[in-house]
């Protein structure tokens, strides 16, 4: 007779329900709520540099100043037993107070803010401006040759509004990295 | 009542309130302070290290012969640099440390002043957490902190960097208690559900097996109390890696012996057919594991491990059970009493009759001679020759450590102090000094390899200075013999660099560091140099020359399965030298 365990049966489920040996890579945003102090971000990526983890996208800023509180939150990608790696890693970090994974803890929302200099005259230079419309995005500089625009949005609208701009004369670009948050109360 | 001070003072204070009594250390510029403060009390003893290694090592063999975190007291630059090893070291082996360094004064931080290294940056990945400290108010608490960190959940090394004029300046001390420590508090018990589903599991288990580690060491020794009582109730073959070994007696009923590429035949190959697997503080280390797609593929794997990062990192197992080892057996054994003590004792009889025709094969069988010191020999007559005392055992890395985990045998925990995960050669010397430290009266026994002990010699003036009557046993082959093996029976028989040349004499090195040596090279006066080497009141080195291409087996080369085991020819003959299993 072979043992049996039933599927899902700890408190620690979650580890059971996926196939632990599924080589497929998931793309995971965690929430890490840390002690502002100094290093924190350091230990952080020196985790993920020293453990070859990957990060797609990282933002940190502090949220609570009175308690001393800073959110860290970051894109990465992996197997499922990598992410729960991750996760049991970051948790280990002394001043790491919570990790979330906002991927798998229910339905969440997701933001990044870019800016996009396009430069151009002509034909080029009023279907920027069209596209920019299309997609909500707000001229926050302009000169007679360029456009800074201004998107908030997923990181997949932020690329869709990049690669529309390419042949329109993008020419450089700064994004904010993702940052995250649990829907609902 | 104020009790405002210095930081130097408050330093040599927290200590005390931390029930410090020993510290290992090395003096400089931006340590002054510190040692000024020493200097003016009695309660702590200053051990004067040779090299900052080895003040590290030493507090690593005081900590895991005690219990109790060592602590390490070094200065700014290439003091905490010196340190970064042995740090590593007990990153990775779960020793409590709290290493204390001198920083150059705040204003010049940043600045390449003398002897400025960035010591947080440095050792932020090789300890358990670091701080440095910018002002002296907080200087208090924060040690208190790191002894809290040190000790708590999953032990490791921690680090306090302490500028120079933060010593200097003045502030309210703040006792141990009056310290918050709430911020980092892991979790001890295990979930009973969890727990309640091992032992229906034991219950049914045709083929169970305990696979325990250093994780019940580090639990205490209640742990080793409560898996000795588990095991003997359940009938359950138990073995153990070699960071484990003593939390199960060694003369103990179900006792396999060590598992792993050096690990016995009978243990790997129970781990390999088992149905049921309790690991209990162990983590799966690639030396336990051989190549994980093969590993034990038959059975259900439970895991008990305060560290949820070392559960699911290599295997996985189905059922994980975060919590203190001590915590979940005790709560294990509770569960298991009041269900009834059910064990499926007809298939695990079974089981025992499985191993024992494993153990038939005599895995450590070698051809002794009466020429030639083989250095298993001299093991098992060490063994012999200190049976029954309560003993002490630090290691080097190589050959001889693996033969020492082999043949000699511990009965106790917190006897047996090796470097593990790090595999640091020149652990054994200053270990075996600090366990000495700990522990004046008792046998304290280095075993050594040539190579590894004159890595860290120097503390030999330490172990004289401060009257260690450490014993190293050095089984010297002449060879880096671990390089050595693997080169003959994995590289061709092409031995790059693998020797010992220009041995130093060891007997006139141990009377020039003041000491006695002996030299023994007839196995027929190797027990009359070994009973000398105890009865010497006083540090010994015994140069025990032996077999120089011995190999040590059983052996799994790495990425290798548990069943493609090499034996020597000795154990192989039993098997009719085909295939195992
Ligand atoms: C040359 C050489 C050869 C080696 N060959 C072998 C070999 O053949 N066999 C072998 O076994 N090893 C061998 N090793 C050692 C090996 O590299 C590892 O160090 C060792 O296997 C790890 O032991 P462990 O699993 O007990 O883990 P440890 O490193 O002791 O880790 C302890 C585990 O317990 C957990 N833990 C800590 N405290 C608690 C607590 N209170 N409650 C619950 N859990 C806790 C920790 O989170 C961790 O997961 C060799 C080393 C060298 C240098
Ligand atoms: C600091 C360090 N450098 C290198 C190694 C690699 N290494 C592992 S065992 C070994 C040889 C050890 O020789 P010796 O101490 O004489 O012991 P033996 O194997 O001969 O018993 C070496 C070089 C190591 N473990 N540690």
């Amino acid at each position: 007779m072979a043992l049996n365990i039933k599927q899902g049966s700890t408190s620690h489920s979650a580890y059971d329900l996926r196939d632990p040996n599924a080589q497929i890579e998931e793309r995971h945003t965690l929430a890490v709520l840390v002690e502002n102090e100094p290093g924190v971000l350091a230990r952080v990526i020196g985790l993920f540099s020293g453990r070859g983890y990957n990060i797609d996208s990282l933002t940190v800023a502090e949220t609570d100043h009175e308690g001393h509180r800073s959110r860290i939150t970051i894109v990465t990608r992996g197997t499922p037993s990598v992410i729960v790696q991750i996760k049991a890693q970051l948790g280990r970090i002394v001043p790491v107070h919570e990790v979330h994974d906002l991927t798998t803890e229910g339905p969440s929302v997701e933001r990044e803010l870019g800016l996009f200099k396009v430069s151009g005259t002509g034909d080029h230079r009023v279907e920027a401006l069209r596209i920019a419309e299309i997609f909500r995005a707000n001229v926050v500089d302009s000169t007679l040759k360029s456009f800074v625009f201004e998107i908030t949005g997923t990181p997949e609208k932020l690329d869709a509004f990049a690669e529309l701009m390419r042949p329109l004369g993008l020419s450089d670009q700064a994004r904010t990295g993702v940052a995250a948050l649990a829907r609902g109360a | 009542m104020s009790r405002k001070m210095t930081g130097a003072r408050m330093i040599v204070e927290a200590l005390r309130d931390q029930g410090v009594d020993t510290v290992f250390g090395y003096p400089g510029g931006a340590v002054l302070p510190i040692y000024d403060e020493l200097f003016q009390q009695n309660d702590i003893q200053h051990i004067l290290v040779r090299h900052e290694q080895g003040a590290v090592h030493m507090a690593e063999g005081y900590a895991r012969s005690t219990g109790k975190p060592g602590v390490v007291l070094v200065t700014s630059g290439p003091g905490a640099t010196n340190a970064v090893t042995g740090m590593t070291d007990a990153l990775l082996d779960s020793i409590p440390l709290v290493v204390l360094s001198g920083q150059v004064p705040t204003f010049l931080v940043g600045t390449d002043g003398f002897q400025e290294a960035d010591t947080v940056g440095i050792t932020r990945p090789c300890t358990k957490h670091n701080w440095l400290v910018k002002d002296t108010s907080k200087l208090s608490a924060t040690i208190h902190q790191a002894f809290n960190v040190a000790t708590s959940g999953r032990p490791g090394p921690v680090l306090v960097d302490i500028p120079k004029d933060v010593q200097f300046a003045e502030a309210e001390y703040v006792g141990p208690k009056q310290v918050d420590t709430t911020n980092y508090q892991p979790r001890r018990k295990g979930d009973p559900d969890a727990i309640t589903r091992l032992v229906e599991l034991m219950e049914q288990a045709e083929r169970p097996i305990f696979y325990t580690g250093g994780g019940v060491i580090n639990s205490g020794a209640g742990a080793s109390q409560l898996l000795r009582e588990i095991v003997d109730a359940t009938g359950f073959p138990v073995t153990s890696t070699l960071m484990g070994l003593g939390a199960y007696p060694a003369s103990g009923r179900n006792w396999l012996g060590m598992l792993g590429m050096h690990g016995m035949y009978e243990a790997n190959l129970a781990m390999h057919g088992c149905d049921l697997m309790i690991a209990v503080g162990a983590r799966f280390d690639d030396r336990i594991t051989g190549r994980v797609a093969d590993f034990s593929p038959d059975s259900i794997k439970a895991q008990i491990d305060i560290d949820p990062s070392s559960i699911n990192k290599i295997v996985h197992v189905e059922l994980p059970i975060q919590g203190d080892v001590g915590h979940v057996l005790e709560d294990m054994l509770k569960i298991w009493k009041s269900r009834g003590r059910k064990t499926n004792s007809e298939a695990v009889r079974k089981w025992w009759s499985q191993i024992e025709q494993w153990r038939e094969v005599k895995c450590l069988a070698y051809t002794n001679s009466d020429t030639i010191i083989k250095p298993q020999h001299a093991l098992e007559r060490l063994e012999a020759l200190t049976k029954g005392r309560d003993r002490y055992i630090a290691t080097e890395v190589g050959q001889h450590q693996m033969w020492a985990a082999q043949f000699l045998h511990f009965e106790d925990p917190n006897r047996w102090m090796t470097s593990g995960g790090l595999g640091t050669m020149g652990y054994g010397l200053p270990a075996s000094v600090g366990v000495q430290v700990a522990h004046p009266d008792a046998l304290v026994i280095n075993v050594a390899g040539d190579a590894s002990w004159l890595m860290n010699m120097q503390e030999m003036g330490t172990a004289v200075q401060f009257r260690a009557p450490v014993k190293q046993f050095i089984l010297n082959n002449e060879r880096l013999g671990m390089v050595r093996q693997w080169q003959q029976l994995l590289h061709g028989e092409r031995y790059s660099q693998s020797w010992s040349d220009s041995l130093p004499d060891f007997v006139k090195l141990a009377e020039a560091f003041g000491c006695k040596g002996r030299q023994v090279s007839d196995p027929a006066e190797l027990d009359d140099a070994i009973q000398e080497m105890i009865d010497y009141d006083g540090p010994f080195i015994l140069d025990v020359l032996v077999e120089k291409h011995e190999n040590c087996f059983p052996m799994i080369p790495s990425g290798k399965p548990h069943n493609e085991m090499l034996l020597s020819p000795e154990a192989e003959a039993f098997t009719g030298g085909g295939a195992l299993v």
